[in-house]
């Protein structure tokens, strides 16, 4: 971007700076301290000029938004055109405490919903199984069957607002769940749209949700592809995500090279269907995280969409620009909240989501105070929600696209990351893929060492957090927490009971046993599974059948 | 003689599958000198009490996110009794709330380590604990 003569001019200026300005200040008033670091410890230079970028070409690195490579924005108007849709991740207790509660987001002006579901459901278990015993409702709502599908999404209009579901090795049965329920509304799949998260491979490195090994893992995830791209044009197959992968310690650069490490590997797997890239290509989604470091989280997501523009068109070959879109949900850091003086974890998730919003993104959630105590209350959830409308309505960073561009420092920090991704996909590769490097323990492992090193910074005082290890107050604070309705494990029982006992259990039972034969087999399962659904097999049951024919994952114990 | 070296599991019982603390816990009780084991995920209180016998541990530290505390504590607790484990030190972490710590602590987990503890906190405790012995 700048000439030769000029970058020459620049660092004979800087270096007499730095001999004769800077060095008497720091005669004088020696720095903080003697090393500054992100959030990922990373560490930050002084002061960022065109020397830092100087390899830096405009219409190359960054372009225009909406044309390739999409570093400043996959929408040529960005906020201006449309604003991020406000998506709340939401989920506690029966269906229908849950419907209640996206009545209540969507009456105080969220504009998309997000499903989160209870382990046992994110297991594959029925509430009345064994292995869910103590977990019903605690971390999102039970959904057994489609009759619990239909109190969930009973008077929301499916066929206007778009649905979020955080849901993995399951996802294929929840999505059928969803489709059928719709279409019991007389609406068809076509015009539903909407997210299955349905990201396993990040379940293995990360969040720890599997059910079933890689394998046939995989093939579910290609199923749904498949048919997404057949029969729902407008809903996102995958959401790709980081989010967890920082959650469980990752640093941003980390985070940003597993997940798209996955996500080529999602690619392939497609691929080797038979699939044509641009067949499903663009229904793929991304996920991240908005952890506490601004502008380390902007160059994040700046770089994510460079490298998946770049990587699609040039190594997979995709040929429409819309294979080409990184296209992503953002949701604040949950590990950034703190127990303590809980009113902080505001001011936190307004400069997370401001990060967020900044780095273009297409929907967003932001945390709740109260999360590292509990669910959110509605009034936790409600200032959450409000924290986004200020952002949107008040703040007028919205008002021009991608302004942060061209910024020496915000530029050679998104250089930087994806330097760093890049190093990661060559050693990935070199274990096999993302794939081979789980079976190896490799992200494990190097995002165990980062949570360590955080938590080290922490503890030695090198990193302050407010309120935990510094800034501390002797009044312990209190916020009214989130009551889950106590007899509602109860009412979810019997009418799991009552499903079973009115159903045509011949019909069921047919229906699973087709399911198993096509388990066995190669067909796409997700005509099966719908079917089953359709008959009212229950989540328990069909995730059954799947658990005997593909088998349960254990994972290697790393620590 | 040199001092025995305290010896602890560090187990995650139930679904949840949030292994970030206990993985860092883990890490720093070895750091201070201590044997660690750790379980791995989804363990039932029957194989985290199993584990306990087998490993002979000082201490247990039960570490979970899912809100299901309520549940599956006592039965660990309980099923430490019946096996003789009276004197093992138990911990607990994770999000556990105010209002549930007296329970907890009337079934004989002896310290609960919410977000934000820090790891030195927690090495003390034990070697407070163990050290009485």
């Amino acid at each position: 971007m700048f000439e030769k003569e000029k970058l020459a001019e620049i660092k004979e200026e800087l270096d007499k700076w730095e001999e004769t300005t800077l060095q008497k200040t720091l005669n004088r008033f020696p720095e903080r301290r003697d090393t500054f670091i992100t959030t990922s410890s990373a560490p930050v230079e002084r002061l960022y000029t065109p020397l830092d970028i100087a390899g830096l070409d405009y219409e190359r690195d960054l372009g225009f938004p909406g044309q390739y490579p999409f570093t400043r924005g996959v929408h040529p108007t960005m906020h201006r055109g449309r604003l991020w849709t406000m998506r709340m991740f939401a989920g506690f207790g029966t269906a229908e405490e849950t419907n209640a509660r996206y009545k209540y987001l969507l009456e105080h002006g969220e504009t998309g919903l997000s499903v989160a579901f209870d382990m046992p459901t994110l297991y594959g278990y029925d509430t009345d199984d064994p292995q869910a015993e103590g977990e019903f409702g605690k971390c999102g709502v039970a959904v057994s069957s489609l009759a619990d599908m239909e109190l969930l999404f009973d008077d929301i209009p499916v066929d206007e607002i778009t649905t979020s579901m955080t849901i993995n090795s399951p996802a294929a049965v929840t999505w059928a769940m969803y489709i059928a329920a719709a279409e019991k509304r007389g609406i068809p799949m076509e015009v539903l749209g909407g997210t299955i998260q349905n990201d396993i491979l990040k379940e293995y490195v990360a969040q720890k949700e599997f059910i079933f090994p890689p394998k046939p893992s995989m093939r579910l995830v290609v199923d749904t592809f498949e048919f997404g791209a057949r029969h729902l044009p407008k809903w996102n197959t995958i959401s790709i995500s980081g989010y967890h992968i920082r959650e469980a310690g990752a640093t941003a650069a980390q985070e940003l090279a597993f997940t798209l490490a996955d996500g080529f590997e999602y690619v392939k797997a497609g691929m080797e269907r038979g699939l044509d890239v641009d067949e499903f290509a663009p229904r793929l989604s991304f996920f991240f995280n908005a952890h506490n470091d601004f502008f380390e989280e902007i160059a994040k997501y700046r770089a994510a969409r460079r490298i998946w523009a770049r990587e699609m068109r040039e190594r997979f070959g995709a040929k429409n620009p819309r294979s080409w879109w990184m296209r992503f949900h953002t949701q604040t850091a949950g590990c950034s909240l703190t127990a303590q003086q809980p009113e902080n974890n505001i001011v936190r998730t307004a400069i997370q989501a401001l990060a967020a919003v900044l780095g273009g993104t297409q929907s967003l959630h932001t945390n709740s105070m109260d999360e590292a105590l509990a669910l959110p209350s509605e009034s936790a959830v409600r200032i959450a929600l409000r924290t986004q409308q200020i952002i949107a309505h008040e703040s007028g960073v919205v008002n021009t696209v991608d302004p942060l561009a061209g910024s020496y420092f915000v530029e050679a920090l998104t250089n930087r990351m994806e330097e760093e991704a890049y190093e990661y996909f060559r050693k990935i590769e070199s274990l096999g893929g993302m794939l081979g490097a789980i079976e190896r323990g490799f992200p494990q492992r190097e995002i165990a060492e980062s949570a360590y090193r955080y938590q080290r910074e922490i503890d030695t005082g090198q990193r302050t957090v407010v309120g935990v290890n510094d800034y501390l107050t002797e009044e312990h604070v209190t916020i009214p927490l989130l009551e889950i309705d106590r007899e509602g494990e109860q009412r979810q029982r019997e009418r799991l009971a009552r499903v079973r006992r009115e159903r045509d259990n011949e019909l069921v039972a047919q229906r699973l046993e087709a399911l198993r034969e096509a388990a066995q087999g190669t067909d796409n399962l997700m005509p099966y599974i719908l079917d089953a659904v359709r008959a009212y097999a229950t989540l328990g049951e069909i995730c059954g059948v799947f658990r005997e024919v593909f088998g349960e994952y254990r994972e290697p114990v790393i620590l | 003689m040199p001092e025995k070296k305290i010896r602890v599991l560090i187990a995650k019982p139930g679904l949840d599958g949030h292994d970030r603390g206990a993985k860092v816990v883990a890490r720093a009780l070895r750091d201070a000198g201590m044997e660690v084991i750790y379980t791995g995920l989804r363990q039932t209180p029957e194989m985290i009490v199993e584990a306990a016998l087998q490993e002979d541990v000082d201490v247990v530290g039960l570490s979970i996110l899912s809100g299901a505390h309520t549940t599956l504590f006592p039965r660990i607790a309980n099923l430490l009794k019946d096996n003789g484990l009276d004197d093992v030190l138990v911990l607990a972490g994770g999000i556990i709330p105010d209002e549930d710590v007296p329970a907890l602590n009337e079934l004989g987990v002896r310290g609960i380590f919410g977000p934000g503890t820090s790891t030195e906190k927690i090495v003390k405790f034990i070697e407070e604990e163990i050290g009485k012995r």
